[in-house]
């Protein structure tokens, strides 16, 4: 429930992201923009556009003259004079524009190929099955909690290099990032400073004593010959902890949410287990978990909408994924579509820096639970919630076990 | 008459790192330092590999591979 905001009652004219109806089941709003718009408009954070086509949010993502990523979370406050300017952001890369941008993400990208990712497997799979193993002998838990929302937090806290005894705070933090987006700005402002005391503390715990982590890498790196400022490897450091943590958490969330109400899909990963790269990319596409946000850089018409500076704009990957004329049949889960271009870790030069992260805890956690619970189904299907804001996932999943592995 | 012979590329100004093309048919393509596609040698396709080849195709977000029939096969 949002008791901060009132409930929507027209999503084309006054749209929120937060509100209950959305929160619930966004597709058929987007379905129903889709017909009427399909570019919706709110006055609700000081004014907001939200295209809702393929064609339409690909063209906002690939535009880096009319539209700044120096926000990407939509919330009552804009940056102001005392964040970091465009092209830099609070949390760069995600928050830069071209061409600084091109630079960071430069300096971030070799951490991030299959490679060094796949050295992180090892330690996903023993976590996964440590989680898994903890639920032994209960005839249902929830999901969300047990199990889905450990795997990435433990993961970016390994990655990173911070104690694994820490898990547990961050994801408070990111609450507070992802979805408390309606409080009111001195509140948030002064919660996010609590959350820069931390990364603080960590940057210099790791100069005094350097590893081989993300951390010691970014306090490392040089763009142009230059150590990066403080504040940048600070930004990076949250942006990387929240980036990676509740939007793989959803993801991992709604493919179980999906696996237990469809026993053909759990039959047929059980069967040929080839297909879950495949399937892995058809869950991502169906319940792409982020909405990605941009600011209006100046004045201009977009498609008969006069956007002007400093409005917001939602960047609905997961209503891209849903539309008709880029996927045939969209709605439908298709654990074996062939053709499948999904936008679920977005489209142009912000693709998410950590997809190849993403897959793999999808894809580790998802067979750990089938080898363990190939079959299950919702406890309560009532009691499944699902958390507001721009990352979509269940957060309370009950599931009651009906079968067990080996 | 002559089988006839495939080629992909991968557009480097289009190429955004997804790695889905590696993902579905990594003997056809190569990852750089950054995670950026490109593809193996002049980008021929193996004859049993043509249905990788438009699998590769069909899954790249950005529309960033092609695959043509190469020229020289055309007799």
């Amino acid at each position: 429930m949002n008791d901060r905001h009132p409930p929507v009652q027209d999503f084309a004219t006054d749209f929120d992201h937060t509100d209950a109806a959305w929160v619930a089941d966004p597709y058929p709003i987007w379905d129903d923009l889709r017909q009427r718009c399909p570019v919706a408009h709110s006055d609700r954070y000081g004014g907001a556009w939200l295209p809702v086509t393929h064609d339409l949010v690909a063209e906002v993502a690939y535009d880096h003259e009319h539209f700044t990523s120096r926000s990407v979370v939509v919330s009552e406050r804009r940056p102001g004079p005392d964040d970091l300017p465009a092209p830099i952001g609070v949390s760069p890369p995600i928050s830069s524009d071209p061409p600084f941008h091109g630079l960071v993400r430069r300096m971030l990208l070799p951490a991030f190929t299959p490679k060094p990712i796949a050295a992180l497997e090892p330690f996903t799979r023993e976590l996964c099955r440590e989680l898994l193993a903890a639920t032994d002998g209960r005839a249902g838990f929830d999901a969300a909690v047990e199990y889905a929302q450990h795997i990435p937090v433990r993961v970016i806290v390994r990655f990173l290099g911070f104690p694994q005894e820490d898990a547990d705070q961050f994801r408070g933090i990111i609450k507070l990032v992802l979805e408390e987006v309606d409080l009111p700005p001195d509140e948030r402002e002064e919660r996010f400073a609590a959350v820069d005391e931390y990364m603080d503390a960590q940057i210099e715990d790791h100069r005094a004593r350097p590893r081989d982590d993300l951390t010691s890498f970014l306090l490392e790196a040089e763009i142009g010959g230059q150590k990066l400022p403080v504040e940048h490897v600070r930004g990076t450091m949250v942006l990387l902890m929240i980036a990676g943590i509740d939007t793989t958490w959803s993801a991992i969330g709604a493919s179980l949410w999906h696996l237990a109400q469809h026993p053909e899909d759990r039959r047929r990963l059980a069967a040929e287990p080839v297909l879950m790269d495949t399937a892995v990319e058809e869950l991502l596409r169906a319940y792409a978990p982020v909405t990605m946000a941009r600011l209006v850089a100046k004045d201009f018409d977009f498609h008969g909408h006069p956007f002007k500076e400093g409005d917001w704009l939602l960047l609905p990957f997961p209503a891209a994924n849903r539309d008709p004329a880029a996927f045939e049949n969209p709605d439908l889960v298709r654990l074996d579509r062939a053709t499948n271009r999904h936008a679920a870790f977005g489209l142009g030069r912000h693709r998410c820096l950590g997809s190849n992260l993403a897959r793999m805890e999808l894809r580790v956690a998802l067979e750990e639970w089938l080898a363990r619970y190939p079959d299950f189904e919702l406890s309560d299907p009532a009691a499944v919630t699902w958390s507001a804001g721009q990352v979509r996932g269940p957060r309370r999943l009950p599931v009651t076990i009906l079968g067990r592995g080996g | 008459m002559a089988h006839a012979t495939f080629r992909v590329h991968v557009d480097p100004d289009k190429c955004q790192g997804h790695n889905r093309c590696y993902s579905v048919s990594p003997d056809l393509f190569d990852l750089d330092d950054l995670g950026m596609s490109s593809e193996v040698g002049a980008g021929l396709v193996p004859a049993g590999q043509l249905s990788l080849a438009r699998l590769a195709v069909a899954n790249c977000p950005e529309h960033a591979i092609s695959l043509t029939e190469a020229p020289e096969a055309q007799q």
